[in-house]
């Protein structure tokens, strides 16, 4: 086959551009398969839904009372629950500012084989008002009581 | 009285947005001159009701009129007064009025800035004024900054989220804001060049301009951006990938990729229907990342909580305005012609692999951004991408495009022989790859190879661009061709700047939670951190307390440094000031944890060497884009 100049120009560039959009996609899918973190409330947890060895997320509720701290370095322990079924925590490091008991919280990390999740990540948000769209859709409708101070809406 | 004639004002500047939107365009195809030339006035007289409606909401903020809702909701009488003026964009229905003021303004730069021919002009403006009067729409349906709350007018207000009281805060919005709207300016001149069929290098003369302006206030934005969230949010990241980071990043790299295609465009002729999409692209990119902040299906700091007919309209709006801008380009794209030939190694190459390069990146990032919430939406389960995909995705991407960002400006138009591009290559490549093996040699294998990648890469920019100049200074003595280049040399040295920023910061970066009791001291780096005291504080909002950290290095005493813990007394909310030691070569940065017993708490103490970089780089970028913009207009004046 004899291709003119312009037609072999043509050809390599889009070679080229195919073989950059090839390599970008498989790069992303890989790194969307490595790097997805699911979301599972407590009692999902509870039901052994959680696969072991992979992170994900626990969103829910600081029970009240639950928060331990250690005597001699950072580590924390505190209970997440949707008010139905509920997963202890912990985690070592500073929690944020918004960290409270009684409010929602998002944890991240991997279950330990005692069924503790080992946090590597705590968020809380920065917002008194506001309450992670997630973590609301998994309270459960049972026994179901605001967390949030009566709102001072005017 | 006040808060009525601001809302009148916004009434009457979405009439003359509807004039401005109808008749010039009409005019421009039944050529009537009278109707063309109402675009001029009808842009004024907009801006002038917009800018009263704007005047008449700070005059709320600063007489306290807590009868209107959203100075209720976003002020107190305690805020200090520039916060009160910056409480204007705080949330959400002043940021809408923020996006429509900073259209108008653009609107009215190009109306009597730009010299271009008066049918372009009508049909530009009248572009402008169709997303103007969408927006006027949007503001006076869904959120009315001027609702009020009568009779019951609350007595104090809520304050402004804590967050945002700080000089950072105040301007990064608007800067953002100029970069996200001013794509609109290159967005109208894409649509104008389809309706009028005529696409030339005049047209891309007339756009780069305002595209670079628009792509230096995003990039000022970002970086304002990027440098409070480091001081502000207390854990001294610079970038987090949040969805709402990304949203105003995705436009910065079209924009980017838009810049550089217009070049093409002015220089060659070639490229112009991709620089039109690209155009297109940029706009809609910002429209999106307006459209994920504020309709809140996104969760981050920046969402603002809102009600669902503001999404289902900006949502709405979003369909309309990409949906018809790419049928038109559907239509009218195959009739644009032109290009001239290219050989496989020149300049235009170089700058088509630089597109698809930025576009790829966008892509990923996109994908990354949505993702979660196509699943979501789709009911296929919650889950969330970090910033593991973010990086894992990001930063191979950018290694060839920073190794081309080094040879694309020393090529020529049209074609060159490899030998060429060696001569003027070889002397920057060696003393790059010499400065990386120095390091490894020097730090005895301890580098990661990494570090060294991105020491060698932002070397090797820095001195093929510095080569570039130097030439034609030393040699050529061609100053008016310095003069020429010195947009592009700064911008690309401020990316290298950033590079070795971002690359040193992560990996050599130190940071230690400690628990830590007054009189102890804590050892980070080679600095010792020891705890003085603590002490009650009050502010003009807030109280709080300032832990004061004595920070020596061997004997040397270094700095003094208070770390505050703030409550800000309208609604209750904790604010950890850090308290940072800043320098060109490293920060020390100090933030509070919480009190563990009377005298004892946990703090973050954090070495973070060459950060400043990251924002230096950025501002070199800002200057790049003015000294571009400058020199355009010299040479045209």
């Amino acid at each position: 086959m004899n291709l003119n100049p312009i037609h072999k120009r043509r050809l390599t560039l889009i070679l080229l551009i195919i073989t950059a959009v090839a390599i970008a996609a498989a790069l992303a899918l890989y790194a969307l398969q490595q790097n997805i973190n699911l979301f599972y409330s407590p009692s999902q947890v509870a039901a052994g839904q959680v696969p072991r060895n992979q992170a994900f997320r626990l969103g829910g509720i600081v029970q009240a009372g639950s928060v331990k701290h250690t005597s001699n370095s950072l580590q924390v322990v505190f209970t997440v629950t949707d008010n139905a079924k509920s997963v202890p925590v912990s985690y070592t490091g500073i929690l944020p500012d918004l960290f409270r008991e009684g409010q929602a919280v998002v944890v991240e990390g991997k279950l330990t084989a005692q069924g503790t999740l080992q946090a590597d990540q705590v968020l809380a948000k920065h917002d008194e008002k506001y309450m992670p769209a997630a973590v609301k859709a998994m309270l459960k409708p049972v026994n179901i009581k605001s967390p949030l101070p009566p709102a001072e809406e005017d | 009285m006040i808060p009525e004639i601001g809302q009148f004002a916004l009434i009457l500047a979405f009439c003359f947005a509807l004039i401005q939107a109808i008749f010039p365009l009409l005019g421009s195809y039944r050529n009537e001159i009278f109707c063309m030339q109402l675009a001029r006035p009808t842009a004024l007289g907009q801006l002038v009701f917009v800018l009263i409606s704007v005047a008449c909401l700070i005059y709320a903020f600063i007489t306290n009129d807590f009868s209107v809702q959203y100075v209720a909701q976003n002020s107190n009488t305690e805020l200090p007064l520039p916060y009160k003026i910056a409480a204007l964009w705080g949330a959400h229905e002043g940021s809408v009025l923020l996006w429509i003021m900073i259209l108008s303004l653009w609107t009215n730069a190009v109306a009597w800035w730009s010299r271009i021919p008066e049918l372009l002009i009508a049909r530009v403006l009248s572009i402008l004024g169709i997303l103007s009067a969408g927006f006027l729409l949007f503001s006076l349906t869904t959120s009315n900054p001027f609702q009020r709350l009568l009779p019951n007018a609350p007595l104090q207000g809520a304050d402004l989220n804590p967050l945002l009281q700080d000089p950072g805060l105040a301007i990064h919005p608007p800067m953002l804001y100029m970069g996200y709207v001013g794509f609109a300016v290159a967005f109208a001149f894409a649509i104008a060049a389809l309706l009028n069929g005529r696409l030339d290098t005049a047209w891309a003369r007339w756009t780069r301009p305002w595209t670079i302006a628009a792509w230096s206030f995003l990039t000022a934005g970002i970086t304002l951006g990027s440098w409070w969230a480091y001081r502000e949010l207390g854990w001294g990241g610079w970038w987090f990938w949040d969805p709402v980071e990304n949203a105003s990043f995705l436009p910065w790299l079209t924009g980017t990729a838009l810049m550089h295609s217009l070049i093409v465009v002015e220089k060659r002729g070639s490229f112009k229907s991709w620089t039109v999409l690209l155009a297109i692209c940029a706009f809609s990119l910002s429209l999106i990342g307006t459209f994920l902040v504020r309709s809140g299906v996104l969760v981050s700091v920046h969402a603002f909580a809102s009600d669902p007919t503001r999404g289902a309209f900006l949502l709405q709006f979003l369909a309309a305005v990409i949906g018809a801008s790419l049928l038109l380009y559907a239509v009218r794209a195959p009739t644009i012609r032109g290009g001239s030939y290219f050989a496989l190694l020149s300049r235009e190459t170089f700058l088509l692999i630089n597109n698809v390069l930025l576009i790829i990146i966008m892509a990923t990032l996109l994908l990354g951004t949505l993702y979660p919430l196509i699943l979501d939406a789709l009911n296929l389960g919650k889950i969330s991408v970090g910033p593991p995909y973010f990086n894992a995705v990001f930063v191979p991407l950018m290694i060839p495009l920073l190794i081309l960002m080094g040879a694309g400006p020393l090529s020529y138009w049209r074609e060159m022989n490899g030998a060429m591009l060696v001569k003027r290559l070889w002397l920057p490549l060696i003393c790059a790859i010499l400065l990386g093996v120095i390091l490894i040699y020097v730090s005895t294998g301890q580098l990661p190879w990494q570090v060294a990648l991105g020491v060698i890469l932002a070397s090797w920019i820095i001195l093929a661009t510095l080569q570039l100049l130097l030439s034609q200074i030393i040699h050529k003595k061609n100053f008016s061709f310095v003069r020429h280049i010195l947009g592009m040399t700064l911008a690309h040295l401020g990316i290298a700047i950033c590079v070795i920023g971002i690359t040193l910061t992560s990996y050599y970066k130190i940071e230690r939670d400690v628990k830590i009791t007054i009189g102890d001291t804590a050892k980070v780096g080679p600095y010792d951190f020891h705890f003085m005291e603590v002490n009650n504080l009050q502010g003009p909002n807030y109280q709080g307390i300032d832990a004061v950290f004595a920070i020596s290095q061997g004997d040397k005493p270094v700095s003094t440094l208070h770390a505050q813990k703030r409550i800000y007394n309208a609604q209750q909310i904790v604010m950890t000031e850090a308290a940072i030691d800043a320098g060109i070569f490293r920060d020390l940065y100090i933030a509070l944890g919480e009190p563990l017993t009377d005298s004892t708490w946990s703090v973050r103490i954090y070495y973070k060497p060459f950060v400043r970089w990251i924002w230096f780089g950025g501002i070199l970028m800002v200057l790049g884009g003015i000294a571009a913009i400058s020199q355009r207009n010299k040479r045209r004046g």
